[in-house]
C-alpha cells in the first residue's frame, strides 16, 4: 500500500483533532446499534419451519459434558480407541518386521558379496538399517490406526467437550481454562501444544501451560506405551483379551499425565506464578458428520507421515551412533556398556538400568527412538537376534532383567521426563527465556526421578 | 488498489463457521502458512484459479468482532485495513445468522468489497431454518452466497461472486449501521474531514474510531507509510488448475 499523501495526512490529523473535541460515544451504544441492525436483517432473511426441535445434540451434550458421566465416557472412549489400536496393530507390525528382516538378510548377503568391511556392514545394516526398520515396523501400524481414530474424534467435535470437562479442574488448579485445549494439542505433539499456548492471553497462565504441556504423552511416546503395554500386559504375550488391560494401562498413563499437569499447575500458580485465572468463553460447536476422506488424508499426511519421517530421520543417525558406541572397544568393554554402567548405579535407584537411562538422553531429539535405542543397546551386548515379533522383544527385554515393574517404570519415566529437543526449542522461542527453558527441562526430569525413586523404594 | 494480476481474497468469519473448510475447499492443497510480520498469529495463505484469473486467499483468524480486543481481532482488522484485500469474504453460519451478522456489518463498515458466504446451509435445513440469501444480499447490499463447504455446494457461485467483486463487474452498496442521532451528528462532521482518505479508508468507519479515541489505530495509519505489504511478499504456490474461460 502506498502511504498517505501529505494532504491525507493533514486531513487525518485535522479530523483526529476535531473528533477529540466531540463527545466520545459509549462503546456499548456503538455495539448495540450493530447488534440491533444484525437482528433486523436476520429477522427479515431467516424463517423457521414449524416442527419439533431436534435436540439430540443437546441431549448428547448433556451426557458428554455432565459432571457425573463426562469423565467416565471420556475414559471409556479413549480406552476403546487404544484397544482398537493395539488389536489392529499386532499383525501388520509382525508382517513389517518380517519384511525388514528379509531385507536385512538380503542386504547382508549383498555386503558379503561385495566384500565390504565388517564395520561398514555393522554401521549401515546393523546400525542404521536395523534401527530404522524397527522404528517403522513398531510405530507405523499403531499410528496408522490411532491417528485417524483421534482425528475422527476431533472431526466429530468431541475435543471441545473434553476441554469443557477439564476446564473446571484447570480453574481449580489456578490455571487458564484454555490450557485444556493446549493440553489436548499436546497429545498430538508437545511442540505444537507449546506453540498453541499463544491462545492464552495472560503471560502468567501461558507460562504455566507451556511448562506443563510435556506431561501429556505426545505422538512420539504413544508407540512406546503401546509396545510396552502390549508386551507386558497385552495379547502379544498373554491371551487375546488382555489387550483390554493394556488399553486401560495406556489410559492410566494418560490419567497420571493429566493429574501431574494439574498438580504441577497448582504448585506453580501457588508459588512462582501466582495470580487469579482469567475467564474465557468456550463455544461447543455442533456435532458434525465426519469427512472420512479428509480425516484419512489429514491424519496420514499431517500426523502419521510427519511423525514417522521425523522418527526415521532421527533413528538413522541415532542407530549409527548407538552402533558406534556399542562397537568402540576400549578394552574394558564398549563405550556404550561403560557409559551405561556409569549410569547404572543411579538408574537402579530409579528401578531402571543404565541402558534405559542412556536411551532417554540419546533420545532427546525424538522420543520415538528411545525404545529402539534400548533394544540396540541390549542387542549389542550379545543377544544377537532380530526381534521379529513383540513376543521375541519380550524375551529380549526379560533376558535383560525386565519385569512388569520395569515396563511400568519406563512408561512413567517417558511420561514425566523432559520434553524432546524440538519442544524445548519451541519453549525457548515462545518464552524468549533461557531460564524458563531450563526450568522446562529440569522440572520434569527432577519430577520423574523423584517419583520413580519413591516408587522404587515402596515397591 | 486493485491488482488484477493476482487479487487478494481475505477470509474472515466467526470461529466454528467452517471458515477453514471454505479455505481448504477453495485452495485445495495449494497452501502456505506465513507470519504476518510483527504478530505472533500465523496466517495461512493459498491460491486458486477461476476463469483464467489467479486469486490469493488469506485465512484470517476466526473472530466475533473487529474491535481489536484480542490479538486475533487486531490481526483480522489490520489485514482488512492494511493488507489491501481486493475482496473480503465473510463466512457466516447459517444456523445462527444473527450473531454472525455482527461481524459482517463491521466488515462492511470498513470495506464495501465484501462477499458473504452463508455456510452450513445443510445444518440450517436440518434445523428447519429457511435462510433467504437473496433477501440477505438485498438487505446487506453485497452478494450473499449459500454454501455447504463440506460438500462443495455453492463454491462455484462463491468464486463467481469473488471474481465479480474483485473485477468490479458488479458494484456493491453496503447497508450502513445507523447509530443514535448524536453519534451520527458527530460522525458526519468528522467523516467530512476524512473524505480525502477514501477509498483506502472508509471515512465513516475511521471517523467512528477517531471519536472513540482509538489512538493506536491513528498512529498505525500514520505510520503505515513505511510499512511494506506483507502478503504480496509471501511466496505463494501457483494455482495450476485449468478452468473454463470466462463465458461471454
Amino acid at each position: 500500500m502506498a502511504g498517505l499523501s501529505s494532504d491525507q495526512n493533514a486531513a487525518l490529523k485535522q479530523a483526529a483533532k476535531l473528533a477529540g473535541d466531540l463527545p466520545a460515544p459509549s462503546h456499548d451504544q456503538v455495539v448495540h446499534s450493530i447488534y440491533d441492525t444484525a437482528q433486523v436483517i436476520a429477522k427479515q432473511s431467516v424463517a423457521k419451519m414449524p416442527g419439533p426441535e431436534i435436540t439430540w445434540q443437546e441431549s448428547l451434550d448433556r451426557v458428554l459434558t455432565s459432571p457425573l458421566f463426562g469423565f467416565p465416557v471420556m475414559l471409556l472412549l479413549l480406552a476403546f480407541v487404544f484397544w482398537l489400536t493395539l488389536e489392529g496393530a499386532n499383525c501388520p507390525s509382525e508382517l513389517l518386521a518380517t519384511l525388514f528382516h528379509v531385507g536385512e538378510d538380503a542386504l547382508s548377503a549383498l555386503f558379503l558379496k561385495l566384500g565390504a568391511p565388517a564395520w561398514l556392514h555393522g554401521l549401515l545394516v546393523l546400525g542404521i538399517y536395523r534401527t530404522t526398520g524397527w522404528v517403522v515396523a513398531v510405530m507405523l501400524p499403531p499410528m496408522a490406526i490411532f491417528f485417524p481414530l483421534f482425528t475422527l474424534l476431533e472431526d466429530l467435535g468431541y475435543l471441545p467437550r473434553v476441554a469443557f470437562n477439564l476446564d473446571r479442574l484447570f480453574r481449580q488448579a489456578g490455571a487458564h481454562g484454555k490450557q485444556a485445549l493446549t493440553m489436548c494439542m499436546g497429545f498430538g505433539c508437545n511442540a505444537a501444544g507449546v506453540i498453541a499456548c499463544r491462545i492464552i492471553d495472560s503471560p502468567r497462565e501461558r507460562l504455566v501451560a507451556i511448562l506443563t504441556n510435556t506431561f501429556v504423552p505426545c505422538n512420539g511416546r504413544f508407540p512406546t506405551f503401546f509396545a510396552l503395554s502390549a508386551i507386558f500386559l497385552g495379547g502379544a504375550y498373554y491371551s487375546f483379551n488382555s489387550n483390554i488391560l493394556a488399553s486401560f494401562t495406556v489410559v492410566g498413563m494418560i490419567l497420571i499425565g493429566i493429574g501431574t499437569t494439574f498438580v504441577i499447575s497448582w504448585l506453580l500458580t501457588r508459588t512462582v506464578l501466582r495470580g487469579i485465572p482469567s475467564a474465557f468463553i468456550l463455544e461447543l460447536p455442533p456435532y458434525r458428520p465426519p469427512q472420512v476422506g479428509r480425516i484419512i488424508v489429514r491424519s496420514i499426511f499431517d500426523r502419521t507421515m510427519h511423525v514417522l519421517i521425523r522418527a526415521v530421520v532421527w533413528a538413522a543417525p541415532a542407530g549409527a551412533i548407538t552402533w558406534l558406541l556399542a562397537n568402540t572397544d576400549l578394552g574394558r568393554g564398549s563405550l556404550l556398556s561403560i557409559t551405561a554402567s556409569h549410569l547404572d548405579g543411579f538408574a537402579r535407584l530409579l528401578g531402571l538400568d543404565g541402558i534405559i537411562l542412556l536411551a532417554f538422553f540419546l533420545g532427546l531429539p525424538a522420543n520415538e527412538i528411545v525404545l529402539p535405542i534400548i533394544v540396540m543397546g541390549y542387542l549389542a551386548e550379545g543377544a544377537l537376534f532380530w526381534p521379529d515379533s513383540l513376543a521375541e522383544l519380550q524375551q529380549l527385554l526379560v533376558a535383560h532383567g525386565w519385569t512388569l515393574k520395569t515396563a511400568i517404570f519406563v512408561m512413567l519415566f517417558s511420561l514425566l521426563h523432559f520434553p524432546c529437543s524440538t519442544t524445548l526449542w519451541s519453549i525457548l522461542k515462545e518464552t524468549g527465556s533461557k531460564l524458563w527453558t531450563a526450568v522446562a527441562f529440569l522440572l520434569p526430569l527432577m519430577l520423574a526421578c523423584t517419583v520413580l525413586f519413591i516408587l522404587n523404594l515402596l515397591l | 488498489m486493485t491488482n488484477l494480476k493476482r487479487p487478494i481474497v481475505a477470509l474472515a468469519g466467526n470461529p466454528n463457521t467452517g471458515k477453514s473448510t471454505v479455505f481448504n475447499a477453495l485452495t485445495g492443497l495449494n497452501q502456505h502458512t506465513g507470519n504476518w510480520p510483527g504478530k505472533t498469529v500465523t496466517l495461512a495463505a493459498g491460491a486458486f484459479a477461476w476463469h483464467n484469473m489467479s486469486f490469493t486467499v488469506v485465512d484470517l483468524p476466526g473472530t466475533y468482532s473487529l474491535f481489536a480486543n484480542s490479538p486475533d481481532e487486531e490481526v483480522a482488522r489490520d489485514f482488512i485495513l492494511f493488507g489491501t484485500p481486493d475482496v473480503t469474504v465473510v463466512v457466516v453460519d447459517a444456523t445462527c445468522l444473527e450473531r454472525n451478522l455482527n461481524l459482517v456489518l463491521q466488515v462492511l463498515e470498513i470495506t464495501p468489497r465484501t462477499v458473504v458466504c452463508v455456510n452450513l446451509m445443510d445444518e440450517a435445513r436440518r434445523k428447519r431454518l429457511i435462510v433467504n440469501t437473496d433477501r440477505l444480499a438485498t438487505e446487506l447490499g453485497v452478494p450473499a452466497i449459500p454454501c455447504v463447504a463440506r460438500s462443495g455446494e455453492g463454491l462455484n457461485t462463491l468464486k463467481n461472486a469473488i471474481l465479480n467483486v474483485a473485477g468490479n463487474y458488479i458494484a456493491t452498496c453496503p447497508r450502513p449501521v445507523c447509530y443514535s442521532a448524536d453519534i451520527e451528528a458527530s460522525l458526519a462532521v468528522v467523516a467530512r474531514e476524512l473524505t480525502p482518505l477514501a477509498p483506502q479508508f472508509s471515512p465513516r468507519w475511521l471517523a467512528l474510531r477517531l471519536l472513540e479515541r482509538d489512538n493506536t489505530l491513528l498512529q498505525r495509519i500514520l505510520a503505515e507509510e513505511q510499512n511494506e505489504m506483507p502478503v504480496r511478499e509471501l511466496k505463494l504456490p501457483r494455482a495450476t488448475k485449468k478452468v473454463a474461460p470466462w463465458p461471454g
